[in-house]
């Protein structure tokens, strides 16, 4: 079997290794140093390594790579396309609306809704197409243009099978709307023909054109009467010599029955003067009413479904499938569903409309295989070819997940547990992912795959670049909708390591609350005392200030939380519950143990203020916070540093001094 | 070091030399550890780096700064892996050597990576080439650790062993191993576990190979807490036709790569239905490359190169082709950008007297037959 081969242009395949990395969509690739010998220099073999988001890391032995260039691989290119972004942003609504509906409606009749989710989805494509061909020809670049041309073509093959499997399979028509369905289907696609229909029309007298009959046909073929015989009434008044001819003929091709779209005939009725209308076809044929024209002559024996005669028009059909519904129209135009296999089947040459048509010349190509199994009610093998044949699964995704909707799927629910839908709206949803900004589409694919859409979300979202603080809070947004508790802690962490390492407190502070990291938050909290310590000033002072209960989440928080408080009690004058709180933070163990000096000094001010602060039993308190702190020194250590001894010197002066002005003045009032 | 800019580019950062042999694995720890990576190397070291953000702007000329945390030294021969554990393990990682041992060190304070401590040392008995996490983080499944040996004396003995953790021993204990791998084993690799009950593991040896494992319960089993498992081959590709030199998982677990002393890399991947299929195959065309001889990495994708490439070879007059010929239908196998496979059809079916009013959509219908130049039978080139 052959398999769909990437060239990497510079490696040689006989002489070099090549190694590879997968990064979160795509793939490095880049050639070795190393031979194809194997065994011996197994130990040389250096790999590609792991791209963790967006870096990438590659170890050499001993020597560097040979080639200088390493190539990035991407899979689903067609997620790159610019010009296809409409058909991703709008067909995601439309899937959406799809999904919903089946939540809200559940019960009513739904084949209505269905086909018309199925036309809004083919509108897409078709407006899709339209973009493209104004590309295509306002681009002055020829490589441009034909990559847009071969988008065009993709988009219209696209719709092509869409459209058929809408007849076929969503609106499932019954036997008598269904030609005239298959008939609006041909005209609306095979239109290479429109160029001489317009032409011939637009000319000053059409019946003297040269391709004046080639459009009579056209018209006859696709079972367009009115313009057919519009047509000829042209022409037969140029020639009253043979107006009977013509007349006879007008009559024909109008009184040929059509189905009818409502219920106002039955099938039996429809088919009786289908045959009454056929016999007289055949007499008029047989009496050489037209056998002095060979040009009437034809069309009479296509209104008689002669087969040899509506391949000899060959040309102006353009298509197996054309010709196909061609052929039903005048030989069994209540054709049933079930009964269109019989008209395409392959192989029998005899009756394969593909085969009749081309002759059995070559052997089908992908289209031709796709529509053919569709035609053979074959859904499971259309969608197969489909992913085989298309360059991207949007197609397959949308159309699977489309007839899901229409039951029709529910016999391929195989032991994989991630039935066909899921399988192909998870492959669409992960190349979604691998786009910039496409990937936001992606989540939503996700959350309609009951089996694997969690799992395959988490693994994606936890790798979209975290670049900056608003992507981070966007892709934070979608993880706490669906309770992904894991990847929202993990983001955060992410988030507040990035920032501690570039040096932002504030914003490391705020993601490690986010991400409920106590330890880390105690880290940042050290962080910020003591850069206090150092600077005499607190940073970030917003968010300091409006911790509220995140506080709790580390007792180092809560210290700096409450001692910042202090400061701020204390720069607006309120001395008594500033003291209050300073020696709360001591005597409830609050402040670690190594702050306990620096709340000590903050102490200072408060004992030499005019005003007494401090209570005899606070005092006390503050005496006994001084002493465990200096006792457990040794003498030694005590004098070793000169500045910490004038320190607590200093604080046990101002300290007696305020129990005594503290004696004097609760004596008096005690006393008045 | 590569980074990828904003727009991008891929721009080398960072570029040292470093330890006295050759580094076999380099390997990044999870972004909430920082920007944390980790080598080993022939001279019997693995080391831990950290970049660090310095107050110069040397972020803005485009440079990084890495310094070595640590050098692992337990190791008296080459250390051929190495590797960081998933992630809700903490910041772990595992090394195994030439000599048999593989080895688990544990940074305990995250915010200090110079100091890790050996946590365990398993004997292997056998020479080391590889090692796999095993990523879930399931509750139900211990912690896990699959190694690979290349020891290539002749020996049938299973050159792939799983070590589960024992919650009652504090131990890493040998669960399984895989008795029908007995070739020398160069790669291995858990894929993700996407919540199943059950694990795959990819091995490279003289062919790829993708094992899965299903975890007996534990109460029928007899060895004292540690898992059983019922072992099963469920792909064996020898398509590099020589020995397979490394095996990788896409995020999701759907796709796995494998390169060889074919010169190429063959992509793997399993339909709805469980079928592993080769669906890609990644290989030079042997020509030197034209332009720029500079350093980097050049994001140019594959596809648009070889839709030039394609049409240089095929001509103006080649066959204007709609869809790629295949030759044996793969349900929801495939790879890529087939639409780069092909030349584009013509916009204007009759362009001499191109009237752009006129231009019609060109229907898809058939045109002649050929097959793109570049879709090679599997094993040609081999």
């Amino acid at each position: 079997a052959a398999v769909p081969s990437q060239v990497v242009p510079g490696a040689d395949p006989s002489v070099r290794q090549l190694c590879f990395c997968w990064g979160p969509a795509e793939m490095l690739v880049c050639e070795t140093l190393f031979g194809r010998r194997g065994g011996s220099r197994s130990r040389s073999r250096r790999p590609l390594l792991p791209a963790a988001l967006s870096r990438c890391v590659a170890g050499t032995g001993e020597a560097g790579p040979s080639s200088s260039r390493v190539f990035v691989v991407r899979k689903d290119q067609d997620i790159y396309i610019q010009t296809l972004r409409k058909l991703f942003n709008e067909s995601h609504g439309i899937f959406l609306g799809l999904q919903r509906s089946e939540e809200e409606l559940a019960g009513k009749p739904r084949k209505a809704q269905l086909v018309q989710v199925s036309k809004n989805y083919r509108s897409v494509i078709r407006a899709c197409m339209e973009d493209m061909h104004q590309a295509a020809i306002s681009t002055r670049e020829p490589a441009l243009q034909s990559q847009y041309s071969t988008q065009v073509s993709i988009l219209s093959a696209m719709e092509l099978i869409w459209n058929l499997c809408e007849i076929l399979f969503v609106e499932a028509a019954a036997a008598g709307p269904l030609l005239l369905r298959l008939l609006d289907w041909v005209r609306l696609h095979v239109c290479d023909v429109d160029n001489m229909v317009r032409e011939v029309l637009s000319s000053e007298q059409p019946s003297k054109h040269e391709l004046f009959w080639n459009v009579v046909d056209i018209f006859v073929l696709q079972g367009r009467m009115d313009e057919a015989r519009h047509l000829l009434s042209k022409e037969a008044t140029a020639h009253p010599s043979s107006g009977n001819m013509y007349k006879i003929l007008d009559d024909l091709m109008k009184k040929m029955p059509v189905p009818s779209l409502g219920n106002t005939q039955t099938l039996t009725e429809m088919e009786l003067k289908w045959q009454h209308w056929h016999e007289e076809c055949q007499r008029y044929l047989q009496d050489g009413t037209f056998a002095s024209d060979p040009r009437m002559e034809s069309i009479c024996k296509i209104l008689l479904g002669d087969e040899d005669a509506i391949l000899e028009k060959k040309e102006l059909m353009t298509t197996w499938y054309h010709f196909l519904v061609t052929r039903l129209l005048y030989s069994h135009p209540t054709v049933k569903p079930m009964e269109l296999r019989f008209y395409a089947q392959a192989g029998n040459t005899r009756i394969s409309s593909l085969d009749l048509f081309q002759g059995g010349e070559s052997s089908p190509e992908p289209l031709d295989t796709i529509l053919m199994a569709a035609f053979e009610f074959e859904i499971h093998q259309v969608i197969k070819e489909c992913s085989i044949a298309l360059s991207n699964w949007w197609f397959v995704a949308h159309l699977t997940d489309l007839l899901d909707h229409c039951k029709l799927l529910q016999s391929h629910n195989l032991y994989f547990g991630s039935n066909m839908r899921e399988f192909l709206l998870l492959e669409y949803a992960s190349g979604l992912f691998s786009h910039h900004s496409l990937w936001q589409l992606g989540v939503d694919y996700f959350d309609h795959c009951p089996e694997y859409g969690r799992v395959y979300l988490e693994l994606h979202i936890e790798r979209i670049p975290l670049n900056t603080e608003q992507k981070a809070l966007k892709v934070l947004r979608i993880c706490e909708q669906r309770q992904m508790h894991e990847q929202v802690r993990s983001i955060c962490k992410i988030m507040a390591m990035k920032a501690l390492r570039n040096n932002r407190l504030g914003s490391a502070l705020s993601w490690s609350i986010r991400a409920k990291d106590a330890a880390f938050a105690t880290l940042i909290s050290d962080r910020f005392l003591k850069d206090y310590c150092e600077r005499g000033s607190f940073s970030d002072l917003d968010l300091i200030d409006n911790l509220g209960p995140s506080m709790l989440l580390s007792d180092r928080l809560t210290f700096l939380g409450k001692y910042r408080e202090f400061h701020r009690l204390y720069g607006e004058q309120r001395f008594k519950e500033a003291a209050q709180l300073l020696l709360m933070l001591m005597t409830a163990h609050i402040a670690p143990c190594s702050f306990w000096m620096t709340l000590l000094t903050d102490a200072l001010p408060l004992l030499e203020q005019k005003e007494v602060i401090f209570s005899a039993e606070q005092t006390y308190e503050l005496m006994g916070c001084l002493e465990d702190l200096t006792v457990g020194k040794s003498e030694k250590q005590k004098f070793q540093d000169d500045n910490e001894t004038t320190k607590v010197e200093m604080l046990r002066l101002a300290l007696a001094r305020n129990l005594a002005r503290v004696i004097v003045k609760e004596g008096t009032l005690e006393g008045s | 070091v590569w980074d990828k800019s904003e727009n991008g580019d891929w721009h080398c950062t960072a570029s040292w030399k470093t330890h006295s042999g050759s580094v076999w694995r380099v390997t990044w720890a999870h972004p909430e550890f920082g920007q944390v990576l980790a080598s080993c190397s022939f001279d019997r070291t693995a080391a831990v780096w950290e970049e660090i953000v310095g107050e110069s702007n040397d972020k803005l000329r485009g440079q990084s700064h890495w310094v070595k945390r640590t050098t692992l030294v337990d190791s008296r021969t080459s250390v051929t892996d190495v590797k960081f554990a998933p992630k809700h393990m903490g910041l772990m990682l595992a090394t195994c050597s030439a000599d048999g041992v593989v080895r688990i060190y544990e940074a305990p304070d995250v915010m200090n990576l110079s100091q890790w401590s050996l946590q365990h040392e398993i004997s292997c008995k056998l020479s080391c080439s590889c090692i796999s996490w095993n990523p879930s983080s399931s509750r139900a499944h211990s912690p896990m650790i699959a190694v690979g040996s290349d020891d290539n004396s002749p020996n049938i003995l299973a050159k792939v062993q799983i070590y589960e953790y024992n919650e009652n021993t504090r131990k890493y204990a040998k669960a399984e191993a895989l008795m029908t791998v007995t070739d020398p084993v160069h790669d291995i690799a858990f894929a993700p576990n996407l919540g199943r009950s059950f694990h795959i593991l990819a091995v490279a040896t003289k062919d790829v190979r993708i094992f899965t494992l299903k975890p007996l319960r534990k109460e029928l089993t007899s060895s004292g807490g540690l898992t059983k498992f019922e072992i099963h081959i469920v792909a064996q590709f020898d398509n590099h036709n020589s020995q397979v030199w490394r095996v990788s998982w896409n995020i999701t677990g759907t796709v796995l790569a494998s390169s060889g002393d074919d010169g190429c890399v063959r992509l793997w991947k399993a339909n709805y239905m469980d079928n592993w299929k080769c669906t890609g195959i990644l290989k030079g065309n042997g020509s030197p490359v034209n332009g720029s001889s500079q350093q980097g990495i050049f994001n140019t994708s594959l596809g648009s190169a070889n839709t030039s490439l394609q049409n240089s070879l095929n001509g103006s007059s080649a066959s204007r082709y709609f869809f790629p010929p295949l030759d044996s239908p793969r349900a929801g196998s495939r790879w890529s950008s087939h639409a780069q496979l092909l030349p584009p059809p013509p916009l204007i079916e009759h362009s001499c007297d191109a009237d752009t009013a006129n231009i019609q959509y060109p229907h898809p219908r058939r045109r002649c037959v050929a097959r793109p130049l570049t879709l090679l039978p599997e094993n040609e080139g081999v």
